[in-house]
């Protein structure tokens, strides 16, 4: 295909191009949003704002709309009330176009990994890549699955495989891959620990927290899992009450005083995973010293 | 308009070639620039990123490749890039994307052999799921106390009741399609009062049934294979296996016992409706008043044939529900599977159906009931 070809066919799909990476202090602004349930308000009035570079994570008890948070800004779920801003772009008052785009500037990891069953893993990572990018070769396609799926942790064998085939850990490091595919400003990641055992879910940890840095994503992280709170958020978002009750460090969090955040973060479960943090921490100032970086990436399934 | 990653080439005084990149190396914009490195020849001693734009993974992967093919030098790269390429060298892999294709010359023998084996062991399966069915109906027989009045009853109403409506509407079409076609036929020999003599016997005869166990196998077969397939893939099965209670007891009896009662009761009622349906075009076209034609029937409709109708109805639920079952417990893997067992349980359930149908035909006119 010629170059003239390819712009053509690129026209002819006709998506609306904006390939500025965001530059704005807050790739997502939530305000005033509600979210109602047969009369019963999920969300009464949330506010929330993510920065730039971070890796943010929202907590709160079961119930309390992590996920329909998450659901309502990448577009999901329609808001009832309130505005929600993504990389500059409105997501509530948006036509399909400028969708187009922005979905192509964001990652989703679904808790289940959500991975096309019909598809290989390598496959799957392929999607958007072919939805969003007709112009590039096959062979360069092919190219960027697989290193995706390595980048993910998932060993190169992996990438031929269908999603039946691999284990619950697996299929999330793939449902990461495929996140990943179109290298995006923004990353969703919902509960990405749970059900994965305590090593697993260690490096998991790990990865996620190295392709932040690496590839500069900004990271919005619903979670239970304490350990990930003390090891990669760089702030942390509680919900409660349908509303944020605070976002800060958790150190922040704790000098507020509320109730809740005092349970969840001073249980046995918090401390041990404060005291797990710190050890790692130590450890970690050790090898600085030494002058060993991590590398990146590195890490196995 | 997109602006894309282009390249320029430069020599410099010792001979030395330098490629230099210009414009943003970002995965909208190297599809263009991708091609072109690819039917690349000739040797690069360096490339220049100096001048390129913002780099993502994709870039980064690119000016890598192109750097491992042509031993060339990266020079210029900003931090970042240098970062990404770092990133991408670590997860370099080999692996093919698609699933393991064979060669044709073994693929063919392959799936051949595949088949005729799951053909074999499918078989077998049938027979135990038929043996296993078997122990369990005869446990319930031993244990009456643990039939599951409310589970049956739930699929008395799915199966029968619910389809009332769809099953009567189709056998009073058919009631009329038969009498008014019978008609236009018979009445070349003046012989147009047999039509009610064809309506009768051929709605409860064969017609009734046939068309309810089809109309069975599409609304009731298809819901078994894939409410048991769907539980299959979500674990309930076997989460049902662990607290004690037989998926066979629970699932698989309820649904047999229900379309084995119910289909005589939806033949009779389907073949009652096929000759109200006849009775109509009759009175309205052939001058049968309506109430003769249905006094008529009584005398021309031997009591055999309503017999024939209640030996076959039963056996044809059965036949629908286990094709139904069984096709929903083989599922798994994934949701794919569902819809392919799914439509394989209603063309087994409608097959064997007519098959059986041929089988009843030539032996009930042997026994005598013609």
């Amino acid at each position: 295909m010629s170059e003239e070809q390819i712009a053509a066919s690129v026209e002819r799909r006709a998506l609306p191009f904006d390939p500025e990476r965001f530059q704005g202090e807050y790739p997502v602004i939530v305000q005033g949003l509600v979210n109602r349930f047969d009369g019963h308000a999920v969300h009464d009035g949330l506010d929330l704002k993510v920065r730039r570079g971070e890796v943010l994570g929202v907590v709160g008890g079961s119930g309390t709309g992590k996920s329909v948070l998450m659901r309502s800004i990448i577009g999901l779920q329609v808001p009832d009330e309130g505005q929600i801003e993504v990389l500059g772009h409105k997501v509530t008052d948006l036509g399909d176009g400028s969708q187009a785009d922005i979905r192509s500037r964001w990652g989703v990891l679904f808790q289940g990994g959500a991975l096309f069953s019909t598809l290989t893993v390598g496959e799957n990572v392929e999607v958007p890549l072919r939805e969003f990018y007709p112009e590039i070769a096959p062979e360069l396609r092919h190219e960027i699955a697989r290193y995706k799926v390595r980048l993910s942790g998932l060993p190169e064998e992996a990438a031929s495989k269908f999603p039946s085939e691999l284990s619950g850990g697996m299929k999330k490091r793939a449902g990461l891959a495929r996140a990943l595919a179109l290298d995006p400003e923004l990353l969703f990641l919902d509960e990405p620990t749970a059900g994965l055992d305590p090593v697993g879910a260690a490096t998991f940890d790990r990865l996620t927290r190295e392709l932040a840095d690496v590839l500069g994503l900004t990271v919005f992280l619903i979670t239970h899992d304490l350990d990930t709170l003390f090891e990669i958020c760089d702030r942390v978002a509680v919900l409660a009450d349908g509303k944020v009750i605070g976002v800060g460090t958790i150190p922040e969090l704790l000098a507020m005083d509320h109730p809740w955040i005092q349970e969840y973060f001073n249980g046995p479960r918090g401390r041990a995973a404060k005291a797990s943090q710190e050890r790692a921490g130590q450890k970690r100032a050790g090898q600085k010293q030494t002058g060993t970086m991590d590398k990146p990436a590195g890490g196995g399934a | 308009m997109r602006e894309w990653a282009d390249f320029t080439v430069e020599t410099d005084d010792k001979g030395g070639t330098r490629l230099v990149l210009a414009g943003p190396l970002l995965i909208s914009s190297i599809g263009v620039i991708d091609r072109k490195l690819r039917d690349w020849q000739g040797p690069v001693d360096q490339i220049d990123l100096a001048e390129a734009g913002p780099v993502d993974t994709v870039g980064a992967w690119i000016v890598w490749r192109f750097a491992r093919e042509t031993k060339a030098q990266i020079t210029g790269a900003s931090e970042d890039a240098q970062r990404l390429i770092e990133a991408v060298q670590g997860a370099q892999g080999e692996g093919t994307v698609e699933p393991p294709r064979l060669p044709f010359i073994t693929r063919v023998p392959a799936a051949v052999g595949t088949r005729v084996y799951n053909w074999g062991l499918g078989v077998v399966k049938l027979l135990g799921f038929l043996g296993a069915i078997l122990m369990a109906f005869g446990s319930l027989l031993a244990h009456p106390r643990r039939l599951r009045i409310a589970s049956i009853t739930r699929q008395f109403e799915l199966v029968g009741v619910s389809a009332l409506g769809i099953i009567g509407l189709m056998s009073v079409l058919i009631g009329i399609v038969i009498a008014q076609q019978g008609a236009v036929q018979l009445r070349q020999f003046g012989a147009e009062i047999y039509t009610v003599n064809l309506t009768g016997r051929l709605a409860v005869r064969e017609l009734g049934v046939l068309m309810t166990a089809i109309m069975v196998a599409g609304r009731s077969g298809s819901a078994f294979a894939a409410q048991i397939g769907t539980m299959k893939l979500t674990e309930e099965v076997d989460a049902m296996r662990t607290i004690g209670v037989s998926p066979l007891e629970a699932l698989i009896l309820p649904r047999l016992i229900a379309a084995v009662l119910m289909m005589p009761l939806l033949g009779f009622f389907s073949a009652g409706l096929a000759i109200i349906g006849g009775a109509i075009v009759s009175d309205l076209t052939l001058g049968i008043p309506f109430f003769t034609f249905l006094s008529r029937i009584q005398e021309v409709v031997p009591l055999h044939d309503v017999w024939v109708c209640m030996v076959k109805a039963p056996v044809f639920g059965l036949i629908v529900a286990l094709a139904g079952c069984y096709q929903g417990m083989q599922v798994r893997g994934n949701s794919e599977e569902v819809g392919l067992r799914t439509t394989m349980a209603v063309v087994q359930g409608i097959f064997m159906v007519i098959v059986l149908d041929a089988f009843f035909a030539v032996f009930f006119t042997e026994v005598g009931w013609g």
